[in-house]
């Protein structure tokens, strides 16, 4: 493992969405906490959640979490896209960096964008939304797990997208319908059967709610289930984007 | 001794298209080498297959003895490659990248000193602190040079780096490419200039619809075209005189009383020519007999089917 390129590849990655913070790391913070603010004017005291849990502390979890899935994978995806197709991805092609070091780079770096933006919203919002931690080892696992995950689907949607245009319909036909259906802003128990069946198909859910134990000690799903599903796509999908990688997909003609 | 480069059997399709037919041949150390051939003619892609951004279907390519798909992390050590196209990356300045480029290769900050030395010898040491996007084409091209040296290879690959570039700028390249040449390192050069080709390389390899049509040392090459045919420019008293049938085959240019004939060496003779136009009533005032270049050759090989 030469460290010093993956540290570089790393480097380069979080200086890139630093230099356009304002699009990378504020717009989501404060659309999520906008979020925040509408749905607990709307719905505070009209929803049950978790005993002794306020659906403000119940939505902010959720939110914290959407806001990390989503920014791990806005970044990767986008970052390998617009190197691919301005063309500049080739200055890291043509070095020694192994497949593996290249997604390393690039999935921590996701990651670290990700739980920027989480800890921007949580730090947003704590200051009028007081939140148990019940556990802060199944907080930070869920946290990584679940960054991991996204930023390891968004190199392979980057890998995989042609086109702006491509990547477009991946975020918006994929990502956000089954972040915004994983039992953010509602439990999937109150939801009528079909639809909780329906829900189980989706792996953001035990992202969502694995989170949530780590901070009030309840949960929809058995936390361990959660934890093996999610771990279940982070080795899934990291394995098929290394696999990529190594085969030169789209890269290397 | 081992060849700096070496392509043994490679080839490579695209659907249908033979873009690369069984080609074999090597590069020496230190040598300075030009890889020349019309357009499409499977250039860039076997550049591309030694830097690694392409595969080959079969055949083996090797930078000082490394194989490029087996060992290609010392293969990549070993080469320095500037792409045909300018890319860059529009977040960063000049010294960023080159500092990334260093860092993809391992080197750290003890690499910073000739990072340095690389912008003041490619006159880009008062832009170091610019963004890329803010710079000419001719900078961003330096700028790609610079990228390419910045781990001190010992094979440099210029995939047609004057195209496009002002005529100052070439020249202060090729200056550039000539004094690492001398200070050992081994140069290719695709380039659709041939002069350039003719003045610094000391060998050539031609290719043609993928297959390699002619590996010759540059003046072995034109003496080749000096040994198969030869230009005689005729300058006649008449204007436009008209030229027995005969000779209508090998005129290849006529401007009023300058006609300009292309012969083959083996078949055809001056004498004759001058015998043909004597009995054409063509009155002779001057002929001159013109040395090949190597457009002559690479049109020459080019051409054949």
């Amino acid at each position: 493992m030469n460290y010093y390129a993956l540290k570089t590849l790393f480097v380069k990655e979080v200086v890139r969405f630093s230099k356009v913070f304002l699009q990378t790391l504020l717009a989501p913070v404060i659309s999520t906490l906008l979020f925040l603010i509408i749905f607990i004017h709307v719905l505070e005291g009209r929803m049950d959640v978790f005993p002794e849990v306020s659906y403000t502390q119940f939505l902010l979890v959720g939110l914290v979490m959407m806001a990390v899935i989503q920014n791990a994978f806005a970044n990767s995806s986008s970052s390998l896209i617009q190197s691919k197709i301005t063309g500049n991805i080739v200055f890291v092609l043509l070095t020694p960096i192994t497949p593996f070091e290249f997604f390393l780079g690039f999935v921590a770096a996701a990651m670290l964008r990700g739980l920027l933006v989480g800890l921007g919203v949580f730090l947003g919002a704590v200051w009028f939304v007081g939140l148990p931690v019940e556990n802060i080892f199944v907080v930070l696992l869920f946290l990584m797990l679940s960054s991991g995950t996204l930023a390891a689907l968004g190199v392979i949607a980057g890998l995989w997208a042609e086109k702006f245009d491509q990547m477009a319909g991946f975020q918006n036909f994929i990502i956000t319908p089954l972040s915004f259906l994983s039992g953010v802003f509602y439990s999937i128990q109150s939801l009528p059967d079909f639809w909780r069946v329906v829900s189980v198909f989706n792996p953001f859910l035990y992202m969502v709610d694995g989170f949530r134990y780590g901070f009030f000690g309840h949960a929809d799903i058995h936390v361990a289930i959660s934890f093996l599903v999610v771990l279940f796509f982070f080795i899934l999908l990291s394995a098929i984007a290394l696999k990529l990688l190594k085969n030169g997909y789209k890269l290397r003609f | 001794m081992t060849a700096a480069i070496e392509f043994s059997n490679v080839s490579k399709r695209f659907d249908d298209l033979k873009a690369l037919d069984q080609v074999s041949f090597s590069v020496h150390e230190g040598e300075f080498f030009a890889l020349l051939g019309p357009n499409g003619a499977g250039k860039s892609t076997l550049i591309n297959i030694l830097s690694g951004l392409a595969k080959s279907h079969s055949g083996e390519v090797r930078i000082l003895g490394h194989d490029v798909v087996d060992e290609f992390k010392m293969a990549r050590r070993s080469l320095g490659v500037v792409p045909q196209e300018i890319v860059f990356d529009p977040f960063f300045t000049v010294r960023e990248m080159l500092r990334l480029q260093s860092g993809y290769f391992g080197l750290g900050p003890e690499n910073d000193d000739w990072i340095e030395e690389l912008m003041v010898t490619l006159n880009l040491d008062d832009k170091a602190d610019v963004n890329m996007r803010k710079l000419s084409g001719g900078m961003k091209r330096r700028v790609m040079i610079a990228q390419a040296l910045v781990h001190k290879p010992p094979v440099v690959v210029l995939d047609e780096p004057t195209a496009g570039v002002d005529v100052e700028l070439r020249r202060s390249l090729w200056d550039f490419v000539r004094t690492l040449h001398k200070r050992g390192h081994t140069i290719v050069l695709t380039t659709h200039y041939l002069e350039e080709a003719e003045s610094l390389c000391g060998r050539i390899a031609i290719l043609n619809k993928g297959r390699l049509v002619a590996l010759e040392k540059t003046q072995t090459l034109i003496a080749r075209g000096l040994e198969q045919n030869q230009e005689i420019t005729v300058l006649t008293s008449q204007t436009d005189p008209q030229l027995p049938q005969a000779l209508e085959k090998y005129l290849i240019a006529k401007d009023h009383r300058e006609l300009r004939f292309r012969l083959n060496r083996e078949d055809d003779s001056i004498a004759w020519l001058l015998s043909m136009l004597e009995a054409a009533n063509i009155d002779v005032l001057e002929v001159n007999s013109n040395r090949p270049d190597l457009e002559d050759v690479f049109v020459s090989l080019t051409s054949q089917k």
